[in-house]
């Protein structure tokens, strides 16, 4: 195997893919957004209960390769309970990380294997924009063919 | 089997290295490589031939206009052409189709009218009808495929009863391999009145094609799947529904009177051809059709049938593997799911061993929901495809599923 796989398909996403967390919606949730991506016609809707400026739950639904099914899965475990605008933070510095910039705090940086697979950086942007399209309560779907930095 | 030691050296992008393993290219539904004659035929076409055709009054224009009309030729042969004057160039299966629903369609199709298509239709012999249909007010009738791939001949007849105006169908699924009983369901179609319209995307590189013997109305094909550039391809039609027809683009050599008010068309095919066609395009697809030829097409079906045959008793003895499409009557398509694996991580699995497959919905998303899922990895077949590369498939996704840990569904 080489060693550039083995850095996509990291254990902690292969883990995710296996057993995704957070999966489905929460009873109470108050905001969604659906994400997709024309190219493998996969989709993924997010699903937040929005309180006081804080995520006090998120879960997510839908079908996707393991990078974004396991991107949507760790990244509801890292927003889970916490302010929006820390949300948004870890949002940008997970899009630097694919962009080339260094890595995501925490286990967000076991995707920084996706740089070396341009083609795949979609799939694991995915959850991250409908979460992002969710906390500005947008109605459209995102896509990732509409979203310049995707 | 093909001579493929023989054919390779022909292919130059056969000698890339991809990520430094041999190019192994399984995605021949979606292009072909290009063999050096048709790459030098456009170098030599342009370094010796080039003007405008059918306008020059000097010698140069004369032999481009010859080289272009020299390609219809062989595209009018190739698929036995009703008449050289059936033959309209276009960029392809798409835009043949759009033709067909813009001038054919739009002249004949009223409200309340059926236009009948089926479930393994690619896209572009979908949606170019659903834009006719929702401006006529007419219907759009969709036949359902059966469990293992091919029309449902019993839905097929059903949805005759309406005395659909068009029938359109692929002669070979790009989705599923599927070889579909062509013949049949245009004397069948046209027993119900409607006019035919054959998608030949699939069919044209991979198997000996009459249209005469199989009477289609309207044939459409693309060059590029075939050899030939990308942008080349042809409609192929009866040359008295063209005559009938009004003119798709309005331009220059279209016509053959323009006044302020109103202008008079030229002959068929012209009448079809507005503005300077791709010349280069044609003489590609000129120079791979007598590629082709000199292989024999039936030569050709058989090498792809039979490593395709063996893909799918290799991929088979891997547990958790499902191959879709039908047993029988299929080209040198492979469809398949592995377990769990998304088709999208295996390709990118793959690709790492210089194999290229795709993954997605094929431009087949109402088939891709029939059979229940998402995408599929699909590995597809030409002549310079050897058991090598089936070997080198079959390995690559064995190591996937190591590294997935695949759990058979």
């Amino acid at each position: 195997m080489t060693s550039d796989l083995r850095e996509l398909y990291q254990s902690v996403i292969l883990d995710h893919n296996k057993r995704p967390r957070n999966q489905g919606a929460p009873r109470d949730a108050n905001r969604h957004a659906e994400g997709h991506n024309p190219l493998c016609g996969d989709r993924l809707s997010v699903h937040v209960t929005l309180a006081d400026g804080l995520i006090k739950d998120v879960g997510f639904e839908g079908q996707g390769c393991a990078i974004s099914k396991a991107s949507a899965s760790l990244m509801t475990d890292a927003v889970k309970g916490k302010p929006v605008k820390d949300a948004e933070t870890m949002f940008e510095a997970f899009r630097d990380m694919l962009a080339g910039g260094a890595n995501a705090p925490g286990k967000l940086a076991a995707f920084s294997g996706v740089r070396a697979f341009p083609s795949r950086i979609k799939c694991a942007n995915l959850a991250w924009h409908a979460l992002h399209a969710a906390l500005q309560n947008r109605a459209e779907p995102v896509t990732t063919e509409s979203a310049k930095d995707f | 089997m093909l001579d493929t030691a023989r054919i390779r050296p022909d292919f130059p992008i056969l000698t890339k290295k991809e990520n430094g393993s041999r190019l192994v290219y399984l995605d021949n539904a979606a292009t072909s490589q290009k063999p050096r004659k048709v790459i030098d035929a456009i170098v030599h076409y342009y370094s010796l031939h080039n003007a405008n055709v059918h306008r020059g009054a000097y010698a140069l224009a004369v032999e481009a206009t010859d080289a272009y009309e020299a390609a219809r030729t062989a595209v009018a042969r190739f698929v036995n052409a009703w008449a050289r004057e059936g033959v309209v160039f276009t960029r392809g299966t798409t835009e043949s189709i759009n033709l067909v629903a813009a001038s054919w369609g739009r002249a004949n199709v009223g409200r309340g009218d059926t236009v009948v298509v089926t479930a393994m239709d690619h896209h572009s012999n979908i949606v170019p009808w659903q834009i006719l249909c929702q401006e006529k007010g007419a219907t759009l009738r969709m036949v359902e495929i059966t469990e293992d791939g091919r029309i449902d001949l019993s839905d097929f007849g059903q949805a005759l009863e309406a005395k659909p105006k068009i029938v359109a169908f692929p002669y070979v699924s790009n989705s599923l391999g599927t070889v579909n009983p062509a013949a049949q369901l245009n004397r069948l179609a046209h027993a119900a009145g409607a006019v035919t319209v054959v998608d030949g995307a699939q069919s044209s590189p991979h198997l000996r094609v009459d249209v005469q013997a199989i009477d289609s109305d309207f044939y459409a094909l693309s060059g590029h799947k075939m050899l030939a550039p990308m942008g080349s391809g042809a409609l192929i039609a009866k040359p008295a529904l063209l005559e009938a027809m009004p003119p798709y683009h309005g331009g220059g050599e279209m016509i053959e009177r323009v006044w302020d008010d109103h202008s008079t068309w030229n002959k068929i095919p012209h009448k079809f051809e507005g503005g300077t066609p791709n010349v280069e395009a044609a003489v590609g697809l000129g120079a791979a059709i007598a590629y082709l030829e000199q292989l024999g097409l039936d030569n050709v079906s058989a090498h792809e049938q039979e490593l395709a045959r063996l893909t799918i008793e290799r991929l088979s003895q891997i547990e958790g593997v499902t191959v879709y499409g039908p047993r029988e009557h299929r080209a040198g398509v492979v469809p398949f799911t592995y377990g769990d694996i998304h088709p999208h991580d295996l390709a990118t699995i793959l690709d790492k061993d210089g194999v290229c497959i795709r993954a997605g919905h094929h431009c087949t998303q109402p088939l891709m929901r029939r059979l229940g899922v998402a995408a599929t990895a699909r590995a597809s077949f030409y002549i310079y495809n050897d058991v090598d590369d089936v070997d080198a498939l079959v390995m690559a996704v064995r190591k996937a599923g190591e590294l997935f840990g695949v759990l058979a569904s």
